[in-house]
């Protein structure tokens, strides 16, 4: 096992350093941020002294190992837009799509769960099919139409609920967060079902599709005879096996939450890190480029190493070994 | 489906024919079939049934901009879903945009599978050092989500067309290249490969022509899955601005242009080409669907 997490680690340090070399190369030899930082009047000497400032004049290996170097402790440049240090940049709008991200994991565990117990314990009413013809939908929505149609029949139409930003953000044991206010929550809740409908739809499949293969166990059916409660087999015995194949998508789903929350970010112009992104992208803010992905590469890592153990831990038929090759 | 009039005398059965009266069997399907090539068809003839060619700057009139579905034009035309805010018959901007979002995702699909078939087949046959490499490039591709890759490789490329085709490949191509090295492992070591091998044949001949065609029917079914995929895909990215250029709208930046109208109660700007997104993607879908379980052997009568 510490082998095992120890390997993965030294795995991962070379997906970052090759990822940063990718990054690098790609986003700092395509387009020019000099045209588009400095007025087009200025005369050659405010040019020169600002592509210099900008540390633009070097050739590119040089840069890179600047870049490399200041990476080592935690300096990934400074933006171009903001004047401020890329990554500070980067943390102060992680909270907002980590709070996001959060609402709509949860959310999609509450919906998804109970709906796929029941077209798994019942599938042949009405409701069943019902549940899962609106997955299959759930599913094909472009999750960034399904989001403006949101905003069009809840905030245009209805005027229920409000369409754009964060709202007032509180503070509870110090933790700061939209979800501790009304007007915050209020917020919050058009963006994050947008972010957990394709999710609940998985999560109702894999709910209903474990709970029909564990229904057909042996220890199901003994759970029966022995003559417990309807309430205590599913409760009991079928929910905490699909708990497995759960756990794992859940796992690998946030990070694709976070990935995702890009377009929600964009639509609700929810201030987070993929709207931030989105707008250096389109502006050509390099150093905020190249600090969001390496960001998101390391979460990635980092979620998709706490999923593979968490999984040991839970089922303990599974043994983490490295895969020889 | 033959003439009704003609009595067919009974066909002998082959494969294909089979395949076509078991699609038939889920009426679903058939429907998604159906509209599937309605919307071909109206993708690949569009310049010849749209009331107006939307990109014809001196066709519009901006006094025919933001009208609601159903009212008609200066000059008499009726505008069915309505114009956007440059006086652009909707239908028409609709059918254009179709044929633009068609064109990459299947485009960019068949590039994708032949990559990926290549890498795959080169990972089974050559195995060694550079399967190890072609499948751990493939894990690693696939432990993030598409939109992520997508996001890195147009930040790191930059806009247009054809980079945007170059990221729907590669993010797609993972996906054929380990489902078919898979297949090819089993069918390898089947015996119509061992007799062609005692046959004397090269192995290019092996290879392209024995087992590449049994390894064709799950290819085919992600195929399907994958081309909804990239045409889900380059319309989000194209809503975000950063895919496809204005010059060439594809839906997603027509729902895109509909966004800022939205606010104010235009809702057809953004509904209509969402809706033939939509279809699109669920009639592919559910042929796909079927397409999976007509194929797939351990389910064969």
């Amino acid at each position: 096992m510490t082998v095992f997490i120890v390997r993965r680690l030294m795995q991962s340090v070379v997906i970052l350093l090759v990822m940063s070399v990718i990054v690098f190369l790609g986003v700092f030899a395509i387009g020019n941020p000099v045209d588009i930082l400095i007025s087009p009047d200025a005369d050659q000497m405010e040019r020169e002294r600002a592509i210099r400032a900008l540390g633009l004049d070097l050739p590119l290996w040089e840069q890179y190992f600047v870049f490399l170097r200041n990476a080592a402790v935690g300096d990934l440049g400074r933006s171009f837009v903001f004047n401020e240090p890329a990554l500070r940049l980067i943390f102060e709008r992680m909270p907002a799509t980590l709070e996001l991200a959060f609402t709509a994991v949860v959310l999609s565990l509450v919906v998804g769960i109970p709906l796929g117990l029941y077209a798994g314990l019942k599938p042949q009413t009405a409701t069943s099919k019902g549940i899962m013809a609106g997955s299959i939908v759930g599913f094909s929505l472009p999750s960034f139409w399904q989001g403006l149609m949101f905003i069009m029949v809840f905030a245009v139409m209805l005027g229920w609920l409000p369409s754009t930003g964060r709202g007032q953000v509180g503070s509870f044991l110090g933790i700061k967060s939209s979800l501790f206010t009304r007007d915050g929550l209020a917020h919050v809740i058009l963006p994050a079902i947008n972010l957990a409908l394709g999710n609940a739809a998985l999560i109702i499949r894999l709910t209903r599709a474990g709970v029909r293969e564990t229904l057909l166990q042996d220890y199901v059916k003994f759970a029966r005879a022995k003559g417990l409660t309807h309430r205590r087999v599913v409760g009991v015995h079928v929910l905490k096996n699909i708990l497995i194949p759960l756990v794992t998508v859940v796992g690998l789903e946030i990070g694709g939450l976070i990935a995702f929350a890009v377009v929600t970010e964009s639509i609700f112009a929810w201030p987070g890190m993929g709207k931030l992104i989105i707008d250096s992208i389109n502006q050509l803010d390099r150093p905020v480029m190249v600090a969001y992905l390496m960001m998101i590469v390391f979460l990635f890592i980092v979620i998709n190493l706490v999923v593979d153990v968490l999984y040991s831990v839970i089922d303990p038929r599974v043994r983490l070994q490295d895969v020889k090759g | 489906m033959s003439e009704p009039t003609v009595i067919v005398p009974a066909k002998a059965e082959t494969p294909f024919r089979r395949l076509v009266s078991e699609f038939a069997d889920d009426k679903l399907a058939v429907g998604g079939a159906v509209v599937l090539s309605i919307i071909l068809l109206v993708a690949l003839f569009a310049p010849l049934i749209s009331p107006q060619n939307p990109y014809d700057l001196s066709k519009l009139d901006i006094l025919d901009s933001r009208m609601p579905p159903g009212s008609k034009s200066m000059d008499g035309i009726t505008f069915w879903l309505g114009t956007d805010g440059q006086g652009r018959d909707m239908l028409s901007g609709i059918f254009y945009g179709l044929r633009t979002s068609l064109a990459v995702g299947v485009f960019s699909g068949i590039c994708a599978m032949m990559l990926g078939m290549a890498m795959g087949l080169i990972a089974a046959y050559v195995g060694g050092r550079t399967e190890t490499l072609i499948m751990r490039l493939v894990d690693l591709q696939l432990s993030f989500p598409t939109i992520l890759i997508a996001l890195i490789l147009l930040a790191v490329l930059g806009q247009g067309v054809g980079k945007i085709i170059l990221a729907l490949i590669i993010v797609q191509w993972s996906y054929y290249a380990r489902i078919i090295r898979g297949t090819a492992l089993v069918e390898r070591r089947r015996e119509y490969v061992e007799a062609a091998i005692c046959l004397g044949l090269s192995k290019p001949r092996i290879i392209f022509s024995h087992v590449l065609p049994n390894c064709m029917p799950p290819m085919i079914v992600i195929g399907t899955v994958q081309v909804a995929g990239a045409i889900a895909l380059e319309a989000t990215l194209s809503f975000l601005g950063i895919g496809l250029p204005i010059t060439e709208p594809s839906l997603g930046l027509l729902i895109a242009n509909g966004f800022e109208y939205l606010l104010s109660g235009k809702y057809w700007i953004s509904f209509f080409p969402g809706i033939a997104l939509l279809v699109t993607i669920i009639s592919i879908n559910l042929v796909g669907d079927q397409l999976r379980d007509i194929l797939n052997p351990r389910l064969q009568r």
